[in-house]
């Protein structure tokens, strides 16, 4: 059955199989290749898009449940006029090496601070468990809380 | 020569030193194909590296992939600052996957220290090493060896002489004399009649000159690049989503496939019933491979389910019997058999050990395979048609990859185009002699009639993987009367022969490193910081209990053994003094050190680390000093030395490869246990601006990282660790 759903605020309709999870039908319906195939289970992140607000692992998001849902990715988060202040803040800090795992990095980020805007060290803990090989994460960390300090309140 | 294998690997500061390096111009053929590959209208080449346009704009071809070790931009600042450009007009690109792009000076400098004989080999002249590295191929990324070697000597050099190029024909153009003429910012000024020119004028007249073979460069006073934090160029489309990895490629009418390979390594395919895979709504075909299936289907989703149906029957070759726990025995025996395959040190060992005044300890030391668990799992796409092959994908060379690709498409080179994309990660996974996704795209490509890609699963990635072997050593050594070392042994099974990449550092008048070569059906594979993550765990761990045995201080008890004035020292008090070394600490938390010296550059840390109520590690601060000399880019230079502890950190305290009936066990990040963040302690790096020549920097921020942590946890607990990974050993 064909989806109907929102991306990046855009309408779009999905056509691949109910069970099809969402993360492949935005690479390859619609070539958002920023949300990363990571390990399939949920285990990594790399896929972390935003569904009605949350964050989620696409990976583990059947096409068939997010029908009139609202889907932001990578892609969705700001743009070269208005980057989102942790695109910025990832730029300032230099936070990428390989890159393949930091749109889900951003996007877990982004969701922490649209519910949380000034998190503690805890709740950064507790919202930042996406898995980054080339260890960011003291980046990550300092990226996070100059947004967090500088910003407070802006909404993701 | 054979190159197959360790080649770029060496040990010890760069035996070339530092200075002025000539670089040979004169291999026309090259140059004249590196032109016809680059050069668009009004763009001039110089040596096939550097390219400026008459727009003014600085192209920089980089034979090092930038998989975020941030190396492309670190060479552009080397070149950049000896050519006096104008950053802001600077880009790099990868240099074409050709053999006109053969890295010469990288060849300069690994093959000359696989020879044994570095002194001996400066004097083959240029361009043997620059016919070698076409030939080999050579256009690799590895051996921390981007800036120490490719930037030291060769693209410093092609700036600087493609600088001096600029200069004259400026002078000429001018009718002034060179002494008056000031290079900045791509532009050359001739201050008394104030007149000036840009590059972009001069490129096309200054191209045409012979460039100097033996410029001079610059000293560290005269650095406007080299030193400074600059933005890395690969950033900012990594934070929007449109930076574009090798599993990111999509064509039109494209198909996508995903394989099973024997799970035991070695194994090969006896049969397999295509229809359950067939019976999958979207999967399009079934290809039996040697030693995999492949299922070929309209999207990832689809031909993973098809995969899954299927069930492949293959052989071990003759490995079923083979476990973690028979591979530990057999190196044991090996060791206890005493007959060593290779030997070094120094001094009468047995001597030594027989006299009777000494204090001796031994110990026996344990690590496991270790997975690099990169981010993007393998994916290439190929398309074949008309007897042409073309390939998108990540790999860490991409000479080699091409030439792998015609050889198993059975083409020849000029027939295969390979489009090299960004990576996300490799560690070492992604040489193509291990990187099997090449052969199988070769090999599916041909057998699907639309442009096609493989992605691997995850579980396939932690599965097939090219681990960093599983290791045993066993230490002896015994103290002298003055409490000071006065013999070591290190007895070590493994594949490869570590001894020449991993520096002993202490003073101790007699020392043997015995290596045991061990041989399973496992591939010699690279893995981050290579041989110096057991050694570096072996002898700081070693060191420790010796300190200890010693009733001395294990900072001081290093000092003791390290030469006077010598870097290693001031590397071990620099860090001893940043951390607050020997200031109290709260009960249960216990501070540890490691000294390592690999690829060049020396590394200390000091780790904090207690146990929480339930047995894992608290890792509450990592602090860290490094010596390779000059820092090119120090924002740059921090990350790689964070990345690299935390890595550390994460192989010692739960990553492990295992096998049961020759097959690994482990099948994704649930159980094979990568760090995250929560996890991630402070990480505080400084470093020491010597002098001494350029040392790597992706790999040795690793390698102390394990034995730091452990010596820390044995203040802590009283419990020594000797075997990795340290998890349930200490509930």
């Amino acid at each position: 059955m064909p989806v109907e759903a929102r991306v990046n605020g855009n309408p779009v309709t999905f056509r691949a199989d109910d069970d099809t999870p969402l993360l492949w039908v935005l690479r390859e319906e619609l070539g958002l290749t920023g949300t990363k195939f990571g390990c399939g289970i949920g285990a990594c992140g790399a896929c972390s898009v935003h569904i009605d607000g949350d964050v989620m692992r696409s990976c583990g998001v059947p096409v068939n449940t997010v029908a009139g849902k609202t889907i932001v990715t990578i892609e969705g988060l700001g743009n070269p006029q208005a980057p989102h202040p942790l695109q910025t803040a990832w730029i300032a800090h230099q936070v990428p090496q390989c890159g393949y795992c930091q749109s889900g990095q951003l996007m877990a980020a982004a969701a922490l601070l649209a519910h949380t805007p000034q998190p503690s060290g805890d709740q950064i803990n507790a919202a930042m468990t996406n898995i980054c090989r080339c260890a960011t994460y003291v980046r990550i960390r300092e990226a996070i809380h100059a947004v967090a300090g500088a910003t407070a309140g802006v909404p993701a | 020569m054979k190159l197959q294998r360790r080649y770029f690997l060496f040990g010890g500061a760069a035996a070339l030193g530092a200075g002025v390096f000539g670089v040979w111009w004169g291999d026309r053929a090259a140059l004249a194909r590196a032109k016809r590959i680059t050069l668009g209208k009004d763009q001039s080449s110089f040596a096939g590296w550097l390219k400026i346009g008459a727009d003014d704009s600085i192209t920089i071809y980089s034979p090092h992939i930038d998989f975020g070790q941030g190396s492309q931009t670190a060479l552009a600042q080397m070149l950049a600052d000896e050519l006096d450009a104008d950053w802001s007009k600077v880009r790099v690109e990868q240099a074409p996957p050709d053999y006109a792009f053969g890295n010469g000076a990288l060849a300069r400098v690994f093959i000359s220290q696989m020879s044994g004989h570095p002194d001996a080999m400066q004097h083959v002249p240029d361009p043997v090493y620059a016919m070698l590295a076409r030939n080999v191929p050579l256009q690799i990324t590895g051996g921390s060896s981007a800036i120490r070697a490719t930037g030291q000597y060769g693209f410093r050099v092609v700036g600087a002489a493609a600088r001096l190029a600029l200069l004259a024909a400026a002078a000429d153009r001018l009718g002034a004399p060179r002494s008056e003429l000031v290079a900045s910012a791509s532009t050359i000024t001739h201050a008394k009649s104030g007149r000036s020119l840009r590059y972009g004028e001069l490129a096309a007249a200054a191209a045409e000159r012979s460039l100097a073979a033996e410029p001079v460069l610059k000293t560290r006073d005269q650095y406007t690049f080299i030193g400074k934090p600059i933005d890395r160029f690969d950033i900012p489309a990594k934070v929007n989503g449109s930076a574009k990895y090798g599993i990111d490629v999509a064509l039109p009418d494209m198909r996508v496939a995903t394989v099973i390979a024997a799970p035991v390594r070695g194994g090969k395919l006896i049969s397999v019933d295509h229809a359950p895979a067939m019976a999958v709504k979207g999967v399009e075909k079934v290809i039996a491979l040697d030693d995999a299936v492949v299922v070929v289907a309209t999207g990832y989703w689809p031909a993973l389910k098809g995969a899954r149906a299927l069930a492949p029957k293959f052989s071990d070759g003759g490995h079923g019997g083979l476990s973690s726990a028979s591979i530990y025995a057999a190196q044991d025996q090996l060791i206890a058999g005493g007959k060593p395959d290779n030997v070094a040190g120094k001094g009468d060992v047995p001597a030594a050990f027989a006299r009777a005044d000494l204090k001796p300890l031994s110990a026996q030391y344990r690590v496991p395979f270790l997975h690099h668990a990169a981010m993007e799992p393998f994916a290439m796409t190929g398309h074949y048609a008309n007897g042409r092959l073309e390939v998108w994908g990540a790999t860490q060379d991409p000479l080699s990859t091409r030439n792998q690709l015609a050889k198993f498409a059975g083409l020849s080179v000029d027939d295969v185009t390979y489009h090299q994309m960004l990576m996300g990660g490799g560690f070492g996974r992604r040489f193509p002699p291990y990187t099997q996704i090449i052969e199988q795209i070769a090999r599916v490509a041909k057998q699907v009639d639309h442009p096609v890609k493989i992605i691997w699963s995850r579980e396939e990635d932690v599965k097939q993987g090219a681990y960093r072997p599983q290791s045993s050593g066993h230490l002896r050594a015994a103290l002298g009367p003055d409490g000071k070392i006065a013999v070591w042994q290190t007895d070590y099974a493994q594949l490869p022969d570590a001894e020449g990449e991993v520096a002993f550092l202490y003073q101790v008048p007699a020392t043997t490193r015995r290596h045991y070569k061990y041989i399973s059906n496992q591939v010699d594979a690279y893995w981050r910081s290579v041989n110096s993550t057991q050694h570096g765990f072996y002898n700081e761990s070693f060191m420790d209990e010796l300190a200890h045995l010693a009733g001395a201080d294990p900072y001081q008890f290093r000092r003791a053994h390290l030469p006077a004035g010598s870097r290693h020292l001031a590397v071990l008090d620099a860090v001893a003094q940043r951390s607050g070394w020997g200031s109290p600490l709260p009960a249960g938390t216990g501070r540890g050190i490691a000294l390592v010296e690999s690829f060049g550059t020396i590394c200390a840390q000091v780790i904090e680390a207690s146990v929480k109520p339930d047995g894992t590690p608290q890792v509450h601060k990592v602090t860290a000093v490094v010596d390779c000399g000059t820092t090119v880019n120090p924002k740059n230079a921090e990350a790689q030395v964070q990345g690299g502890i935390l890595m550390g950190l994460s192989t010692a305290l739960g990553e492990a490869i295992t096998l049961t009936n020759g097959a690994v066990d482990q099948n994704s990040f649930t159980d094979y246990p990568v760090l995250k963040l929560p996890d991630a302690p402070m990480v505080d790096v400084h470093f020491i601006e010597s002098g001494a020549p350029i040392g790597g920097l992706g790999e040795p921020g690793l390698p102390p990282a394990a034995p730091a942590l452990a010596n820390a946890l044995f203040v802590a607990t009283g419990k020594r660790i000797r075997n990795l990974p340290i998890a349930g050993q200490l509930a």
